[in-house]
């Protein structure tokens, strides 16, 4: 592989690290996180048409969307003069994995170098690649980070089943921007390890708010990480359905994580192939569904909100349809809960996806007939997203969806 | 006061409006295209029905993919148009079954019985009323003229049917191999029912009583009778209801009665329609010209580069006469020794080119001097075998090298030359006098000049008057740069965000040169393009497409005023150097007066693949065979002996299954598809020595292709993974014990690299193929996860799969048998290949490394190209039997995928090679070619040499294959 600048010890001081908001409530959870490990990011918000320009100039246009959003919003930033590039560096998650996501970091460095040489992407992976960076993923920063995730996850979980049924206009949104800081204050002063406590508080909070009891149509969000998560992607798919009054139901980011961990187990045992940090992955895998588990109970003893599904049923349930060895991508994930989510009554489901990505044939359109012999009243549209997919063409064909779904209600 | 329903239904392209009584019994109606002006449209209908009912209250809901915005805006209900459609069939037509409606660029299914379920076409694809009119305009006919036509058909070629612009490919060489209309008529109608069974159907199969709608529907009967043909059905059985035009108004009318809407004077809703203003969502740019003056210092600054002329009909001695026999479009000029233009003509073929160009004979013959001769001529383009073989032209050229030789006439240092024509874009860069690399559109972003024209009619304009209209936009809109499906959404988003025509008209050329430079260039900088560079092709007469071109590069460039006739002025100057002492061949005037030719289809039989071969007669007894996908077609009954690995290793691995065991355990089916064109040995053996009679599915053609189409869930998946589902089909015909198929994330590891995965895919597609037919279950299909590296975990995991048939204990042995017989496939393989390359050097010949996966070995998936090179008198050979030779360049991207990771070695290999060259095949689709191909062109030219990339699909055209296959062999000889 073609050497490129790397991130040395010293740019903590120097740089700052910009990094694309795939998930907005957790991310900034997390760079706040890193933020006191010394390391200043800035996350990018940019949701300009020169953020699609850039990436259609700087990648090849069938690369998938999201590669192509995130060179693009890196790309602009870079360009816009905000930034001094010999004190700025990237950052991007990097999973491993048959899926072309893998690619996205050398694509973005391929770019980048030719415009910015001094200019170091760095990976954030929890699978120790790029080991010779100076941006480590310590165990005390990826234990907080984690606690980002459940916290993150916890706001995000609360705050989609309170916005659709405020009476106030607002007032869910001021719950949520008043925990996303005091979270950082909880971070900041190492206090965020009594999840009890926390998710007591945050969950009473919610509960205040003044909500309808009408209940409304649930449709459920799966789909490709990125494009599944974050507004530019997606065209603020959440705000979009609650303007047609639907409660939009998103699958916790923290089933992504636990996915990733038990493919590493899937394939050692399928491929009888286990290695010296087969029992490690168990271990962490076991640590984090235990983490999953109070985050459950927690809601469900709390008694107002409804608690997400749990990941070893999540797990059977995906067996219905497709193997676990199919790891690529979001892989048995999306199926899984696909079904999860029609189980629990949530029978709308969008599957979001970059037009043409490859595992989506296999695991989106691929299963949704499987998933609607099981659940007849399951309703499943796939929605494409690409730079050429336009707004009025993926709002019709949700707007049928809703249809469909106000009809079988009556 | 009477209190009514309205509906407004505001399609594409049309506005439609219906007022019911309280009994759904329809009181008025109305149907009337809108041209854009959606507003305007609909206030003028409520106008009229504000005077029929000048007291009546109107409950009213508003539907339709453009209707959206307006009913946003004006405050009146609105109803998703395929609900609306739902309701009035459940009202009208109860007995219906299944309902197909295909509207101007939505095609739309209801299934009633049997779990209601609507559909409609995704983001990506044709096969609507948009596409039937593009396909006219492609014949140079109407919509009419086509129905009309199509009921005379005597027969249907395959016509690709997932998108308009793959038709246009597949139309086009049947076009200009003479095909009759009426035929090509009756074809575009079957591919959009095919389009509509395989792309929304989806595998749910449609039967019983079928209701259709929409307007294609209504007004086109042919279009009824091959739905009708293609799903058997009975006349009691297909419903045509008399107001299908204005059905999904009569839905939202319903619609407008079941909620209860409030009702309002029609006066009232008038107004709110009037006042209405759309939230402007659209994005715009800055004006082409920001005043007159600025416009005419551009145009007199392009004037400078005209040719001289002479008039033919006093002119005297030698012309030289140029054809371009393009694919749209026909240019021919006619020029003197030093290179006046004494004559040219630029029209639409419409479809009949051979006709075209001997009337413009004729006319210059009769026109021209007696003492003026025609002393050599040349044709290229699409034509070109068709047209030299009808009249005699003494030369052919590639269209590539005519193009070039016409640019240096203007710019003799010229380093980048870029033709947009009707339906290509073809970019080159020329170094040292010599074409260095080419890039033409791929058949997916054919956002070239037709496209323009198509969007200029449907707007109801003329291509010419509609591009002036953009000079002076004051807001030309973004509309981004995708293909034409996409783009039509886009327009029609502009448009109901109230764009203006003039902004469309410009936003559209800025489109178009986006596209050029980022899709087809991919340019990442101007000083990458060169710095002399000449734009042409028909498109750039466009002044307000070459004016983003200039702005979009930020330089000046050379437009010859002769943009559109290059080809054939570059063919002109060839026929000149070519010119002999001897008198040409050329067509003379008395035989020309008593052409004509006849032409008819037949079946080649020369071998399995029964060419359907077009044979044109003419009246002096010489033919012309198209069709062909080898020189045996052509009539010549030598078979090629240039040395061909494709041949051989597709031979030999059809060979391997040849002795089964006696008493066979059980039968195992094997689908001759994806990873199995490598692992068959494998498998084989491991079966026959396990006891187990093995049947593979066979090879495959279209017709497999038909017979799992309607299994198949992701219609944009690559063709290689789609014509899967038939080889499937098959084996369940043949009745075997069961089918074999095994989930691999991981291949074979390949030395030097980061990973060896599958593309998911290949590597999951069993998966798929399970939860989507009917047939298979845990029995007869087994496809267990196992990884070929780990030769213990193969033993194991088929330990557990043939639990059953008690052969555990044979298992090790087998198992080392099958790795002894890949290993020794593939031995053989790249042994044949130093075979290959010796025999090709010493004859003399080129070799090409055709670069793709294993499974490109399948000649419905390759099309035979490999048979186009060897035609060509190259020697071919596949990249896994030479990457084994290479050694890994440094890459810029992560090498993680097998297959892949032979492309790059192959690649690296080929750059040591002085007599060999890479043509890589990418499957239409393939995400993962998007970061491969990129690497493979940087090893090569970073190398010295040429990269060439042929995308394929279900296209069976290899038109633009030759072009870029002689080209490439043009820029071969140019580089020695």
């Amino acid at each position: 592989m073609a050497e490129y600048a790397k991130f040395t010890e010293e740019m903590k001081k120097t740089h700052t690290i910009l990094v694309p908001n795939m998930l907005p409530i957790h991310f900034k959870l997390i760079i706040r996180i890193l933020e006191a490990y010394g390391y200043h990011c800035e996350l990018l918000e940019s949701e300009s048409k020169t953020v699609v320009e850039e990436g259609l100039k700087n990648v090849h246009n069938d690369t998938c969307y999201p590669c192509l959003l995130v060179v693009g919003q890196f790309m602009e930033a870079l360009k816009s003069g905000k930034y001094d590039p010999n004190r700025t560096a990237l950052l991007i998650t990097q999973t491993g994995g048959g899926c072309r996501a893998s690619n996205y970091i050398h694509l973005l460095r391929k770019c980048v170098s030719e415009t910015f040489p001094q200019v170091p992407v760095v990976s954030l992976n929890f699978s120790g690649l790029e080991k010779d960076s100076g941006f480590r993923m310590t165990v005390p920063i990826t234990l907080k980070c984690l606690y980002g995730v459940l916290y993150g996850d916890m706001l995000m979980t609360i705050y989609n089943q309170c916005r659709p049924y405020e009476l106030i206009r607002g007032s869910s949104e001021k719950c949520l921007l008043k925990w996303q800081k005091k979270l950082d204050t909880l971070f900041k002063e190492n206090k965020f390890t009594n999840t009890k406590k926390i998710y007591k508080e945050i969950l009473d909070d919610f509960a205040k708010i003044e909500r309808s009891s009408v209940p409304k149509i649930k449709v459920g969000i799966v789909g490709e990480i990125y494009v599944k998560y974050s507004p530019l992607a997606n065209n603020h798919l959440e705000d979009f359905l609650l303007s047609e009054g639907c409660e939009p139901v998103v699958p916790l980011f923290l089933e992504f994580i636990l996915y990733w961990a038990v493919n590493k187990l899937n394939d050692a045992s399928l491929y009888d192939a286990k290695t010296a940090a087969t029992p490690l992955f168990k271990a962490a895998y076991k640590t984090i569904y235990h983490k999953q588990k109070e985050f459950i109970s927690a809601i469900k003893k709390h008694g107002v909100f409804e608690a997400p599904h749990d990941f070893e049923h999540l797990r059977k349930i995906g067996q219905q349809y497709i193997g676990q060895g199919v790891s690529m991508g979001e892989g048995w994930l999306i199926p899984s809960e696909m079904g999860a989510l029609a189980e629990s009554g949530t029978e709308n489901i969008i599957c979001t996806q970059p037009f043409g990505c490859l595992p989506n044939h296999i695991v989106a359109k691929g299963m949704s007939r499987a998933v609607k012999e099981r659940y007849p009243n399951a309703n499943i549209i796939a929605i494409d997203y690409d730079p050429g997919a336009t707004r009025v063409n993926q709002e019709n064909r949700i707007k049928l969806m809703l249809a469909n779904a106000k009809a079988s209600r009556k | 006061m009477k209190t009514y329903t309205l509906g407004i239904d505001v399609g594409s392209t049309t506005v439609k409006t219906v007022v019911c009584d309280e009994l759904g019994t329809i009181l008025h109606s109305a149907y009337q295209r809108h041209f854009s002006k959606v507003k305007e449209t609909v206030a003028a209908q409520l106008e009229s029905i504000l005077e029929k009912f000048p007291d009546a209250m109107l409950s009213a809901a508003m539907t339709g993919s453009a209707g959206l915005g307006l009913a946003n805006a004006a405050e009146i209900p609105f109803v998703q148009e395929v609900h609306a459609a739902f309701l009035a069939v459940k009202s009208c037509y109860p007995q219906a079954d299944t309902v197909i409606e295909l509207g101007g660029e939505d095609a739309k299914i209801i299934f009633l019985t049997g779990g209601v379920e609507q559909r409609m076409n995704g983001s990506c694809a044709g096969g609507t009323g948009a596409f039937i009119d593009q396909m006219a305009t492609l014949l140079g006919i109407t919509a009419d003229e086509l129905d009309e036509a199509s009921l005379r058909a005597k027969r249907t070629y395959p016509i690709a049917s997932r998108c308009g612009v793959f038709a246009k490919s597949d139309i086009q060489p049947l076009l200009n191999q003479g095909a009759a209309r009426e035929d090509i008529a009756a074809s575009i109608y079957r591919a959009v029912v095919d389009q509509t069974v395989a792309g929304l159907a989806q595998g749910r199969e449609i039967k019983g009583n079928v209701l259709f709608l929409g307007g294609p529907l209504s007004f086109q009967l042919g279009l009824r009778r091959a739905f009708m043909d293609t799903l058997g059905l009975t006349e009691e059985q297909a419903f045509f209801p008399e107001q299908a035009p204005v059905f999904v108004a009569l839905g939202s009318a319903l619609y407008a009665k079941e909620s209860k809407l409030s009702a309002k004077s029609a006066q009232e809703l008038l107004s709110m329609v009037q006042n209405a203003q759309a939230a402007s969502e659209v994005v715009t740019g800055d004006c082409l010209f920001q005043s007159r003056e600025e416009y005419t210092e551009f145009v007199e600054r392009h004037k400078r580069h005209d040719l001289q002329y002479a008039d033919l009909h006093t002119c005297e001695g030698d012309a030289y006469l140029g054809i371009d026999s393009g694919s749209t479009t026909t240019k021919l000029v006619l020029i003197t020794e030093d290179g006046k233009l004494l004559y040219s003509h630029y029209a639409s073929n419409e479809g009949q080119p051979l006709d075209k160009i001997a009337e413009q004979l004729k006319t210059i013959y009769r026109e021209k001097n007696p003492n003026l001769r025609i002393r050599s001529s040349a044709v290229t383009g699409y034509g070109e075998d068709l047209i030299r073989a009808g009249l005699s032209v003494d030369h052919g050229i590639v269209e590539t090298v005519a193009h070039f030789k016409a640019a240096s006439f203007f710019c003799p240092d010229v380093d980048f030359i870029i033709d947009i024509g009707g339906q290509d874009i073809k970019c080159f860069k020329i170094k040292n006098g010599a074409i260095d690399s080419i890039m033409l559109n791929e058949a997916c972003s054919s956002g070239c000049g037709s496209f323009i024209q198509t969007f200029a009619m449907a707007l109801g304009y003329d291509i010419e008057e509609f591009s002036k209209m953009g000079l002076f936009a004051q807001h030309p809109v973004e509309l981004g740069s995708r293909c034409t499906v996409f783009m039509n959404s886009s327009v029609k988003q502009a448009q109901k965000d109230g764009a203006t025509v003039e902004d469309i008209s410009a936003g559209l050329s800025a489109s178009i040169i986006k596209n050029a430079i980022y899709k087809v260039i991919r340019a990442k900088s101007v000083e990458e393009l060169g710095k002399n560079i000449v734009v042409q092709g028909g498109t750039f007469l466009n002044d307000a497409v070459l004016r983003c071109f200039e702005r979009e590069i930020g330089r000046h460039v050379i437009r010859p005023a002769v943009s559109g006739l290059m080809g054939a002025f570059g063919a002109a100057l060839y026929a000149k150097e070519k010119a002999q002492e001897s008198p040409s061949l050329l067509i003379a005037p008395s035989e020309l007066q008593n052409f004509s030719y006849t032409s008819k289809n037949i079946r080649c039989g020369g071998c399995t693949a029964n060419c359907l071969l077009n044979v044109i007669r003419f009246s002096d007894g010489g033919k012309f065979i198209s069709g062909n996908r080898c020189e045996k077609g052509a009539g010549i009954t030598k078979p090629s002996e240039v040395p061909d690995l494709y041949s051989y290793k597709y031979d030999s691995l059809f060979r391997i299954v040849s002795e089964q065991p006696k008493n066979p355990r059980a039968t195992v089916g094997i689908p001759m598809v994806l990873s199995f064109y490598e692992q068959l040995p494998f498998w084989y053996t491991l079966f026959n020595e396990l006891g187990f009679a093995v049947e593979i599915s066979g090879e495959s053609d279209r017709k497999v292709y038909f017979k799992g189409q309607h299994t198949i869930p992701s219609d944009t998946v690559c063709y290689p993974a789609k014509i899967a589902h038939g080889h499937i089909e098959t084996l369940l015909e043949k009745g075997v014990d069961f089918i074999f198929w095994p989930c691999m994330s991981y291949n074979i590891e390949e030395p030097d690299t980061d990973n060896h995965f599958n593309c998911p895919v290949v590597a999951y597609y069993p998966e798929l193929m399970k939860a989507n037919h009917k047939e298979l279950n845990n029995d007869n299909f087994v496809y267990p996860y196992m990884d070929l590296n780990r030769p213990k975990n193969v033993i194991n995991v088929m330990k557990r799969t043939l639990a059953k048939y008690n052969v555990g204990g044979k298992i090790p042995a087998a198992v080392d048998a099958a790795y002894k017989s890949l290993d020794e496939f593939r031995r053989n393989m790249a042994d044949k290949a130093q075979e290959v390359i010796r025999q090709a050097r010493m004859e003399g010949r080129k070799i090409i490394v055709l670069a793709g996966r294993p499974y490109h070995l399948d000649k419905e998936i390759n099309h035979g190209i490999h048979k186009l090179l060897t035609s060509l008198g190259l020697a071919v050979v596949t990249e896994e039997s030479v990457s084994a030779l290479g050694s890994m360049p440094e890459l810029r991207v992560l090498n993680q995928w097998t297959y892949h990771s032979r492309l790059y070695r192959a690649a690296e290999y080929v750059s040591t090679q002085p007599d060999m060259q890479l043509v890589q095949l990418v499957s239409f689709g393939c995400g993962i070619d998007a970061i491969t191909t990129d690497e493979v062109r940087s090893i090569l030219e970073s190398r010295g040499k040429l990269y060439t990339q042929l995308k394929i699909d279900e296209i069976n055209n290899l038109g633009a294959a030759k072009i870029r296959l002689r080209s490439l062999l043009a820029a071969m000889g140019g580089k020695e």
